[in-house]
């Protein structure tokens, strides 16, 4: 076994992130050796919280060096926990207290405009995230992670979901490949995930198997709430299973295209105009729509093209799909303005919740829009509408004192 | 150290004389006013300058002694060139070489392309400087290296000093990119172009000598005469003034950070919803990826609504030449050319006009153009929960930065800072800054990307922000959340040895710069 480990990053251009290298000795007490940036400011804080994480582990003879660059606590508590858990055999898990803030849980229905790849072993990326309020993050733990990085990745994603704010964006982890991904269930589950991605899904029987693991880990925690899987299709098996894929589970809430990987299995270039998937793109919002989830497109790459992003979201719309990936915050402006209700609708929606305001003012059991009947679904719906005009800046959120006062 | 020490009117302890001159703590925003008269240069006569107008000297050397370089002797010099400067370092290699101590420099800014002049620092022959200590110059001087005290200006308050007698210019060092033999100079033209030279206006006014030195001699007269001969004792031509691509500093593109992105819209969202952007209306942003960022959001609105804007101030860039070339601003009132597009547009543009600390920034003058100026937006590295500011040093105490037009820009109409509310771990709104630079009265609004705070005496601004999308908190509400994610820091240790201090607008001192244990 390993003797010294080192976990995490450092070096030129990394930021909010740091280097522990750890060595476990036979005597000599704890040798803490703090490198910080910001150590004038926090050089005690540092020294007290490796020190408890060390005492948590009942380590009591060790050399520990921090390499720090601003590293907020909730990622240096997971680099040391890792480093530590690399040298030893333990179970037990150094957790931070979970923000209140954290606890929510999201709907079936929910909007699903952008969801927003993060890197699962690059905090400086996550903490900012929420900012930018895309309707999900993802903290990836699959392609965006070296393989050699995957380990330690775990813990800073566990720890992201527990001790980052991501003000209220549907908080979505994307494991790695069954059976693989499996264990990454344990890193996830049990700190209030609300959605998980399964890459390269193939089959009903990997939803199964990531199912049957969530609930084994729900009832070893008692966790409760809801987890929603949002499978992703990225071969050219997936596509023909879509459908068995999408109907697989009652928690499945979304399905997502993946292309690519899906262009690579096909053997083809993937292209702006997207010709080469456009079976594979229908194929997957037939099966959505069918299993009555939603259809979510693949991510737009050139992140310095934004006409070009317009351009695929329009499409996307138009072939039914509810939302694409983004690789970046700049991404989710354009993705939301184009996948947003258009001006009628909004206006249409407004007349609606209006109505149903009036009617239950007068305490009125029915809505109605001149001699037209209201349905509740259609208020509903019409809320919706204008909850996604408030929140894409196209209505502003006291439109009806505004409106009215004008 | 023996200096005594009282508190201003911001509660802060200051030095009652520094290097040896008797000062005035900071009194309240407008208090000061000092009565007499300006100072002036002797009185010079044609008679001891050749009547063909030639005042070209063999070199550098020459005109410094000649100019009567001495021990103790105040020299001058301008930064226009920015980290491209050549000029700066030379006077002090000649100085040093003819063994010569005690020297103060007084530049209009410091870069890191003058952190050797460290050396002439520590052997005696500068010592101390009166201007800005960016970069490693700041830690030296934070470190308690330094002979005599720093003393901090902004650029109003540097020709204010200037004007007043604070400062005594010994030699003024001109570089300029071109010139003619009768001293005559320009900026915006030459193998070393910058634009304008209107940092060195009040040296060239008040020095008792004056050296233009250039690498672009033409014959009389140098039009435009930027700086006029007439002030002028000698020529001295150079091989290189300046590193052009130097000149042409590095923070003159928009970002493309995200995160800074989001700012950049928030403030400008801000400055549409509160309607500061109106037809004819006049900003002033500066040099950062941010506040260029928000120039061109402006221009955007602009643009949509068939406004545009009567003036924008400040250091000229592609983008405000892109908005004065497409008519979405009447004039650009520039103080330094940040470009070589800037620079082309004042040798071509009329509406692109040359400005100085005097006519923009003097405080002790019959007014000036930035109290006019509707939204400034500026940077800072701390703010406090009275909404004081920071710029000069970082929450380690470390001397870092200069303070440049930045406390003379706060007497706009409405002063936005755009920050992050957390820099890698170190937040930026705390209970108090480490250096006021400049007093909360005067800043309106913090634009952080997790919310905005209005300063609450400005009642008319949160009124209009009432319906608002945009997040608008209290300054208290936005240091909980970005200490929730930081932690609270520790604050950094002191010695009781004031390494610099800070200027107000007036020549008052507002804050002290303490050496770093």
């Amino acid at each position: 076994m390993d003797t010294t480990i080192s976990i995490g990053n450092k070096g030129k251009g990394v930021r909010s992130d740091c280097s522990v290298t750890l060595t476990i000795t036979e005597s000599g007490g704890i040798n803490l050796q703090i490198d910080s940036k910001v150590k004038s400011l926090f050089g005690k804080q540092i020294e007290q919280l490796a020190r408890q994480v060390l005492t948590f582990y009942k380590i009591e003879n060790a050399t520990l060096l921090i390499e720090d660059s601003g590293a907020l606590p909730f990622v240096m508590a997971a680099r040391i926990e890792a480093a530590i858990r690399k040298l030893i055999t333990t179970e037990k898990e150094f957790l931070l207290p979970m923000l209140d803030v954290n606890l929510y849980q999201t709907t079936r229905e929910r909007n699903r405009f952008s969801r927003l790849y993060l890197p699962g072993n690059t905090p400086s990326l996550m903490i900012n995230a929420g900012i930018h309020h895309p309707d999900g993050i993802i903290l990836d733990l699959e392609d965006a992670v070296a393989p050699d990085k995957k380990y330690e990745a775990s813990f800073v994603v566990r720890n992201a979901l527990r001790n980052l704010d991501f003000y209220g964006t549907e908080r979505m982890v994307r494991i790695n490949q069954v059976p693989r991904g499996l264990e990454d269930l344990d890193y996830i589950v049990p700190h209030n995930v609300n959605l998980i991605l399964i890459p390269k899904c193939e089959s009903a029987n990997q939803l199964h198997q990531v199912n049957e693991r969530i609930e084994f880990i729900k009832t070893k925690h008692g966790v409760k709430g809801n987890i929603w899987l949002m499978p992703i299709i990225e071969s050219a098996l997936g596509v023909i299973k879509s459908y068995e894929i999408a109907t697989a589970a009652t928690n499945v809430v979304a399905m997502a295209i993946g292309l690519e990987d899906y262009t690579a299995d096909l053997g083809t270039k993937r292209t702006n105009e997207g010709n080469e998937s456009f079976f594979a793109r229908s194929q997957v919002v037939n099966a959505c729509r069918a299993a009555g989830i939603q259809p979510i497109d693949s991510v737009f790459s050139d992140v310095g093209d934004m006409e070009g992003l317009k351009n695929n979201v329009l499409r996307s719309k138009s072939l039914g799909f509810d939302g694409m990936g983004c690789i970046h915050p700049r991404q989710i402006r354009v993705i939301h303005d184009n996948f947003a209700p258009e001006t009628d609708e909004i206006e249409k929606a407004k007349k609606i919740v209006i109505a149903f305001f009036e009617a239950t003012e007068r305490g009125l059991g029915v809505v109605s829009l001149g001699t037209k009947m209201i349905d509740p679904p259609v208020v509903k719906r019409a809320q919706r509408t204008i909850d996604v005009a408030i929140k894409t800046g196209k209505l502003n959120q006291n439109w009806r004192e505004v409106e009215h006062v004008s | 150290m023996s200096a005594k020490f009282e508190k201003n009117a911001l509660g802060r302890l200051v030095p009652t004389e520094v290097n040896g001159k008797s000062q005035v703590p900071y009194q309240g925003v407008g208090k000061y006013k000092p009565t007499g008269r300006k100072y002036a240069p002797p009185i010079a006569s044609c008679a001891d300058y050749p009547a063909d107008g030639n005042k070209i000297v063999p070199s550098l050397k020459d005109a410094l002694i000649k100019s009567g370089l001495r021990d103790g002797s105040v020299i001058s010099s301008h930064h226009h060139f920015r980290n491209g400067d050549l000029i700066a370092v030379q006077i002090f290699d000649i100085a040093h070489e003819l063994g010569f101590k005690d020297l103060v420099w007084v530049p209009s800014a410091s870069f890191e392309c003058q952190s050797s002049l460290t050396k002439y620092l520590e052997d005696g022959t500068i010592h101390h400087i009166e201007g800005s200590m960016n970069g490693s110059l700041g830690r030296f001087t934070s470190e308690g290296k330094m002979k005599g005290m720093g003393i901090l200006r902004s650029h109003g308050g540097r020709y204010q000093a200037i004007q007043d007698g604070d400062v005594v210019i010994d030699i003024a060092v001109i570089a300029a990119p071109t010139a003619d033999p009768f001293g005559n100079a320009t900026g915006d033209r030459g193998p070393a172009a910058c634009g304008l030279l209107g940092f060195a206006l009040a040296d060239s006014q008040y020095a008792n000598k004056v050296i233009v030195a250039t690498d672009n001699i033409v014959p009389f007269p140098c039009v435009p005469w930027q700086i006029h001969g007439n002030y002028v004792d000698y020529v001295v031509v150079v091989d290189q003034v300046g590193i052009p691509e130097k000149i042409v500093s590095g923070t003159t593109e928009i970002t493309k950070s995200p995160d800074r992105l989001l700012l950049a819209e928030m403030t400008a969202q801000f400055c549409d919803e509160t309607g500061i952007i109106h037809d004819g209306f006049s900003f002033q942003a500066g040099a950062g990826g941010t506040a260029l960022s928000i120039g061109v959001y402006f221009a955007e609105i602009l643009r949509e609504r068939g406004m545009k804007a009567r003036f924008a101030r400040g250091g000229s860039n592609k983008y405000l030449v892109k908005m004065l070339e497409e008519g979405l601003v009447d004039y650009i009132l520039d103080g330094q050319t940040f470009d070589l597009e800037g620079v082309r547009s004042m040798r071509e543009n009329e509406g692109h006009l040359n400005t100085s600390p005097f006519t923009s920034y003097n405080y002790h003058g019959k007014g000036n153009f930035a109290t006019q100026v509707d939204v400034v937006i500026l940077g800072a590295t701390e703010v406090d929960l009275n909404f004081n500011a920071n710029v000069v040093t970082h929450s380690d105490g470390v001397l870092l930065h200069g303070i440049g037009g930045w406390q003379n820009c706060l007497f706009s109409k409405c002063t936005i800072l755009p920050i992050p509310l957390f820099r890698d771990r170190i937040p930026v709104i705390r209970d108090e800054v480490t250096t006021i630079c400049g007093p909360g009265e005067l800043i309106d609004v913090i634009v952080t990307e997790r919310g905005i705070a209005i300063n609450p005496l400005r009642t008319d601004l949160i009124e209009k922000m009432k319906n608002s999308n945009l997040p608008i908190k209290t300054i208290q509400q936005l240091k909980d959340e970005g200490e929730a994610i930081c932690g609270i820091p520790e604050k950094p240790t002191f010695t009781n040895k004031p390494v610099a201090v800070i200027k107000w607008v007036d020549g008052t001192i507002i804050d002290t710069v303490w050496e770093v244990e």
